[in-house]
C-alpha cells in the first residue's frame, strides 16, 4: 500500500482514509452529502494524486499516442487534452485516460492508479516507434478544485487567467510560488474547476494556500466518496464498474472518442469499425429508480417478464437530486430513451426508466 | 461518541432499549457514523417473528448496503415509519427519532446475551 505525499495533512483535517487501487486515500472528512453540495454549490478540493501520469516524448510521441488511443490525436493542439481509451486489442478497453499535448514532441497522458502497472506494459509493447517513454506517476501529485467557485477561489495564486480558460485546455505556469504546474480546465465532476498537477516537494505548500485562499469561498476538502457520486450524477465512466477489458468503447456510449477519421490507425480500428457498422448488442445506459430503491454494482437487470437484459455497473442515491440513479448494460432492445427496465434488488424486480444524461444539469 | 448507559447492545452495531417484554431497536451512533449519510431504511418484515441474528431489514448509505440483525428473538410489531420519508434520522438522533423496530420478544433471557454499554464501548475503541 503507497501513501499519498499529503496523507498527514488528510488526517489532520478528519479525513476517513481507505485503501483505493494501492493507494490510502481519503473517503471523505465532513460527510459524503455535505462535500457532495460543497463541490456543486462553491467549490471542493480533491487529492487525487493516486492518478497516473505518462510522458511521451521525442520525433514519434505522436505516432505512438495515436495508436493506443482511440482518439484523433492529430485534432490537438498545444495546450489542449482530449478524452481518449486505450482499447485492448480485442474490442474491449484496457484504460480511459486523458491526453495533454504540450508541444508536437510531448505528450502528457494521465491514467487511472488501478492501471498504471498495466497500462505502462500495453503501451510499451507497442512502442514500435522512436518514442521516449516516462512514467512520472510517483514524483507527481494532482489535486482537483471543483465547483462553481473554483476560478474565483484559485484566481490569487497565479498569474494564468483562470476564468478565460475554456473546459480541456491546460497552461504550465508558477502557482502558488511553485514553477512549471499544469493548470488544466477539467475534472470529474461536471461541476467546474481545475486539476493541478506538480511536483511531490511543492504538495504542502500548493495544498496549504489553497485552503487557505479558498477559505472564503467556502472551500472544502472532499473525498473519493463524493467524488464517485458527483461523476455519476454526469454519467461518467468508471474503469472497473463502467468500462473494462470486455466492453467496448462502442458500447459504453464512448464512440465520441472513438474516431474513424482518415490516419487515425489505432488498435481495433478495424474491429469496432465492423462493430458500428453491424450493430452493438449491449449499450450502456443511464437509468433512474421509478420504484423505491437504489442500484448497486452488479445487481441484475431484468425486463417485466423477470428475464435477463443486462446489469448495473454503477448505483447510488444522488445527494443533488435525492433519486437513486444508475448505469447499467442491457441489451440493444431495451437501451432506448424512456424503456421500461427492472433492477433486481434483494430478490425484488424494482421498476426503473431509461434517461438521458447526464442525471443532474448544474442550474 | 454517546453510548447511553440504559441500552443493550450486539456486536453488529445495534441498540436495543428494553421495557416489560419490549425491545426497541436502533443502530449505534458509532454505526451510522461509519455508514455516512443514510439515505434509505428497507424495513418489510413488521408482524413476523423471527429468531435472533435474523435479517430483519436493510440499511442504505450513499455508497453503501447494510444488513440489519435482530438481536433478540420475538415478533417485529412496529417499524418506525418516520424514517420512510426522513431516514437522515438515524444519523441525527440514533437513539431516539431514528429508532427502526419495536419486538415483543419470546425469550426474555437473551437480553442477558446483549453487551453493555462499557463493554460496547471498548468493542469499538471509543
Amino acid at each position: 500500500m503507497k501513501d499519498i505525499i499529503l496523507k498527514e495533512k488528510h488526517e489532520a483535517l478528519g479525513a476517513k482514509m481507505v485503501p483505493f487501487a494501492g493507494y490510502n486515500m481519503p473517503l471523505q472528512y465532513s460527510g459524503l452529502s455535505d462535500e457532495h453540495q460543497t463541490v456543486r454549490e462553491a467549490v471542493g478540493v480533491f487529492d487525487v494524486s493516486h492518478m497516473g501520469e505518462f510522458y511521451v516524448r521525442g520525433p514519434q510521441a505522436f505516432d505512438l499516442v495515436q495508436k493506443v488511443t482511440t482518439n484523433d490525436v492529430s485534432k490537438l493542439t498545444d495546450g489542449k487534452i482530449q478524452y481518449s481509451c486505450l482499447p485492448n486489442g480485442k474490442g474491449g478497453i484496457v484504460d480511459d485516460l486523458l491526453v495533454y499535448r504540450i508541444h508536437e514532441e510531448e505528450y502528457l497522458l494521465v491514467v487511472n492508479a488501478s492501471n498504471i502497472d498495466k497500462d505502462w506494459d500495453w503501451i510499451s509493447s507497442h512502442n514500435d516507434f522512436d518514442a521516449q517513454m516516462e512514467n512520472a506517476s510517483d514524483n507527481i501529485s494532482l489535486l482537483a478544485v471543483q465547483g462553481p467557485k473554483a476560478a474565483e477561489a484559485l484566481q490569487s495564486l497565479t498569474s494564468i487567467n483562470l476564468s478565460e480558460m475554456t473546459y480541456y485546455t491546460f497552461q504550465i505556469g508558477e502557482f502558488a510560488g511553485a514553477q512549471d504546474v499544469i493548470v488544466s480546465a477539467t475534472g470529474y465532476t461536471g461541476a467546474g474547476g481545475f486539476e493541478i498537477y506538480f511536483k511531490n516537494d511543492n504538495a504542502e505548500a500548493i495544498f496549504d494556500a489553497i485552503l487557505e485562499a479558498g477559505k472564503e469561498f467556502g472551500l472544502k476538502p472532499a473525498g473519493l466518496g463524493a467524488r464517485d457520486t458527483l461523476r455519476l450524477e454526469m454519467g461518467f465512466c468508471l474503469y472497473g464498474n463502467d468500462i473494462d477489458d470486455t466492453t467496448s468503447p462502442l458500447e459504453a456510449g464512448l464512440g465520441w472518442i472513438t474516431k474513424f477519421t482518415e490516419g487515425n490507425d489505432f488498435i481495433d480500428r478495424e474491429f469496432l469499425a465492423n462493430q458500428k457498422a453491424e450493430g452493438i448488442k449491449k449499450k450502456l445506459v443511464a437509468f433512474e429508480m421509478v420504484d423505491r430503491g437504489i442500484p448497486r454494482h452488479d445487481y441484475p437487470i431484468v425486463n417485466e417478464n423477470g428475464e435477463n437484459i443486462g446489469k448495473v455497473t454503477s448505483g447510488t442515491m444522488s445527494p443533488s437530486m435525492k433519486k437513486a440513479i444508475g448505469l447499467g448494460y442491457v441489451d440493444k432492445d431495451y437501451s432506448s430513451l424512456d424503456s421500461d427496465i427492472y433492477i433486481e434488488i434483494r430478490g425484488k424486480q424494482l421498476r426503473a426508466k431509461v434517461v438521458k444524461l447526464p442525471f443532474y444539469k448544474a442550474k | 461518541m454517546n453510548f447511553p448507559e440504559e441500552l443493550k447492545y450486539t456486536k453488529d452495531h445495534e441498540w436495543v432499549r428494553i421495557d416489560g417484554d419490549t425491545a426497541t431497536i436502533g443502530i449505534t451512533e458509532f454505526a451510522q457514523g461509519e455508514l455516512g449519510d443514510i439515505v434509505y431504511v428497507e424495513i418489510e418484515t413488521e408482524g413476523e417473528t423471527l429468531d435472533a441474528e435474523e435479517v430483519f431489514g436493510t440499511v442504505e448509505a450513499v455508497k453503501t448496503v447494510s444488513d440489519l440483525f435482530l438481536p433478540v428473538s420475538g415478533e417485529v410489531t412496529e417499524v418506525n415509519e418516520a424514517l420512510q420519508d426522513a431516514p437522515e434520522l438515524v444519523n441525527s438522533d440514533p437513539y431516539g427519532e431514528g429508532w427502526m423496530i419495536k419486538v415483543a420478544m419470546n425469550d426474555a433471557s437473551q437480553v442477558d446475551g446483549l453487551m453493555s454499554a462499557a463493554d460496547y464501548k471498548e468493542l469499538v475503541g471509543a
